[in-house]
């Protein structure tokens, strides 16, 4: 702060408390909506205080006893499906962006600078413009409906092939000197010494990529037509795809505060690299 | 740059970089080269014969009112998204920098919609606006507005702006804020004993100093709004009523797995690889030299 100027600092808060409130609003609604009956929430207004069924309306949800229209699928099942897809997809990532990093920058061999801006050009093919033909890889592979199918084809990363590349050119080169020194191969070098002085970079990496895993939406919607492999956010899409109506708005409401709390949590838990990670996978 | 020191192996160097080359080349290049051959070829709806056509498919686009309609469709989406993201995230950065205490607190809670699928996002905004059941829309209809997304095109299109820069404030707000702290305390203070008022000195100092930041902001909005919002249009309007919100990657989606005009649909992808093929050019230019005023 500059100078004391006392009005300023009461609109500063006035905005912020304004700001907050309006964002934090869909957020409270639907918690709100998921602690009511289905009647209570289709009698307009809403109520806007917490209900008395929030235990009923979870548990019907993660058990998929929920009725009405559009998908029945047990919330339990989709959020491991989720789980697991976004945790192959953030860790994949880092496991291969890592191994050709490290084959760019500590080897010389034909083709590398090709290989980097292969890599590099996959920022210009986001799915969107390649579904068709990759949805069709997909299904003469047989991954229509499994893991790998959901996670293989988002695997690939031009930004943290490009983030770990920065950064092992920044590792000091006597480091490489006293590893050979010592009688240390390269797999040894990249395990004992790459690998811990990455961690940072990792777990920035980690956060941006379990948020995008989980938040996948487009790619399983093509490749999940069987109930057991869909993801949560396609289950909630499918829940709400019966009509205005007879929609079950408590069920599909404790559904999405589900779908919401895996990657709030890592990113309130991992803050610090959250930042850091948003900052650097943008350079 | 490059590693002077570096280590010496015929074959490990492939064996690392192998798993990424496979992927990148089965689910990367391959569909994009069959997008690029598919949208000079139709094929019938059974599959079974197939015809070069040349520059047809896109002379077919050209022609077609639809196409040309959502490209100024996605042009007015994108434009809203990134104009009200920038300007609403601006703002609230701004006045958290001022902020000293509940600093923190404030940001915590302003970082949260990152988290949140773009999906659920368009579930969450459809809710509040469903015009049978959500909150919002009945407190229009108090207050004289008549608020129905599925049969009027402009409300449909403002709940799709909204939730979408709902889902993005967070991120422009982390980048600005970001950025409002790396200018100098003693440029500020030079200016303030100048006795050059918060007003004046926001206009005449913060803001042109921000002028990277905001680019590069608008060109990720861009980006953004391009792509990465197929999922809440898909959850709240499904590029409806008609086709009022049916941007082009909609578009693609619909002509390709809905329609299944696969030539169509190529051609589209096509034109989508050129715009971000530009839209990364831009950003890349950006970054090798920083825009100042």
């Amino acid at each position: 702060m500059v100078e004391r100027r006392p009005w300023l600092t009461v609109l500063s808060h006035a905005v912020m408390i304004l700001g907050v409130l309006v964002v934090a609003f869909p957020l409270y609604l639907t918690f709100v909506a998921s602690t009511q009956t289905s009647q209570a929430i289709v009698q307009t207004p809403m109520p806007l205080l917490p209900g008395g069924h929030l235990i009923e309306n979870y548990t019907a949800a993660w058990n998929g006893t929920g009725g009405g229209s559009g998908s029945k699928a047990p919330v339990g099942q989709m959020m491991m499906v989720s789980l697991i897809s976004a945790l192959i997809i953030s860790l994949g990532k880092i496991a291969i962006s890592l191994l050709s990093a490290f084959a760019i920058v500590y080897f010389r061999f034909p083709f590398r600078m090709f290989f980097f801006w292969a890599i590099f050009i996959t920022l210009m093919l986001p799915v969107e413009v390649r579904i068709g033909p990759t949805y069709k890889v997909v299904s003469d592979l047989g991954m229509l409906n499994s893991y790998a199918g959901l996670t293989i084809p988002l695997i690939a990363s031009a930004t943290a092939t490009f983030l770990f590349r920065q950064f092992f050119l920044t590792v000091p080169e006597e480091l490489v000197e006293a590893a050979r020194m010592d009688g240390a191969g390269p797999m040894r070098f990249f395990k004992d010494i790459l690998i811990p002085l990455s961690k940072t970079s990792m777990a920035a990496l980690f956060v941006i990529q379990f948020i995008y895993g989980w938040n996948q939406y487009l790619w399983p919607l093509l490749v999940t037509t069987n109930e057991d492999m869909y993801p949560v956010v396609i289950g909630i899409k499918r829940m709400i795809s019966g009509g205005d109506s007879e929609m079950q708005w408590n069920i599909v409401m404790a559904t999405a505060v589900l779908a919401m709390i895996p990657p709030a949590l890592v990113v309130m838990l991992m803050q610090k690299w959250f930042v850091k990670g948003l900052v650097d996978t943008e350079k | 740059m490059e590693k002077r020191v570096y280590f010496r192996s015929s074959w490990l160097p492939w064996v690392l970089i192998a798993p990424q080359v496979v992927v990148i080349a089965l689910f990367f290049f391959w569909p994009a080269a069959q997008a690029l051959l598919q949208s000079v070829q139709q094929s019938d709806a059974f599959g079974t014969s197939v015809d070069w056509v040349g520059l047809d498919n896109f002379r077919n686009l050209w022609n077609d009112e639809t196409y040309l309609a959502s490209f100024y469709t996605t042009a007015i989406f994108s434009s809203l998204v990134a104009v009200a993201g920038i300007s609403v995230s601006l703002l609230l950065a701004v006045f958290a920098d001022r902020v000293v205490k509940g600093a923190l607190t404030y940001k915590t809670l302003l970082i949260w919609p990152y988290a949140v699928a773009p999906a659920v996002a368009g579930v969450l905004w459809l809710f509040m606006f469903a015009p049978s059941v959500g909150v919002v829309s009945y407190w229009l209809r108090a207050v004289g507005i008549d608020w129905n997304h599925l049969l009027n095109g402009t409300h449909a299109m403002t709940l799709v702006v909204m939730a979408a820069v709902w889902k993005q404030i967070s991120y422009n707000f982390l980048f600005f804020l970001a950025g409002l702290q790396s200018i100098p305390r003693s440029l500020i203070e030079a200016a303030a004993i100048d006795g050059a008022r918060p007003w004046r000195r926001f206009w005449t100092m913060v803001f042109p100093l921000l002028s990277p930041t905001t680019f590069f902001l608008l060109v990720i909005n861009i980006v953004y709004a391009f792509f990465d919002t197929f999922a809440i249009i898909d959850a709240a309007t499904q590029g409806g009523p008609g086709k009022d919100t049916a941007i082009l990657v909609y578009k693609v989606y619909f002509d390709g797995f809905k329609a299944m005009d696969l030539g169509g649909s190529a051609a589209q992808s096509v034109v989508l690889m050129v715009i971000v093929v530009a839209l990364t050019v831009v950003q890349f230019r950006y970054v090798e030299k920083k825009v100042n005023y």
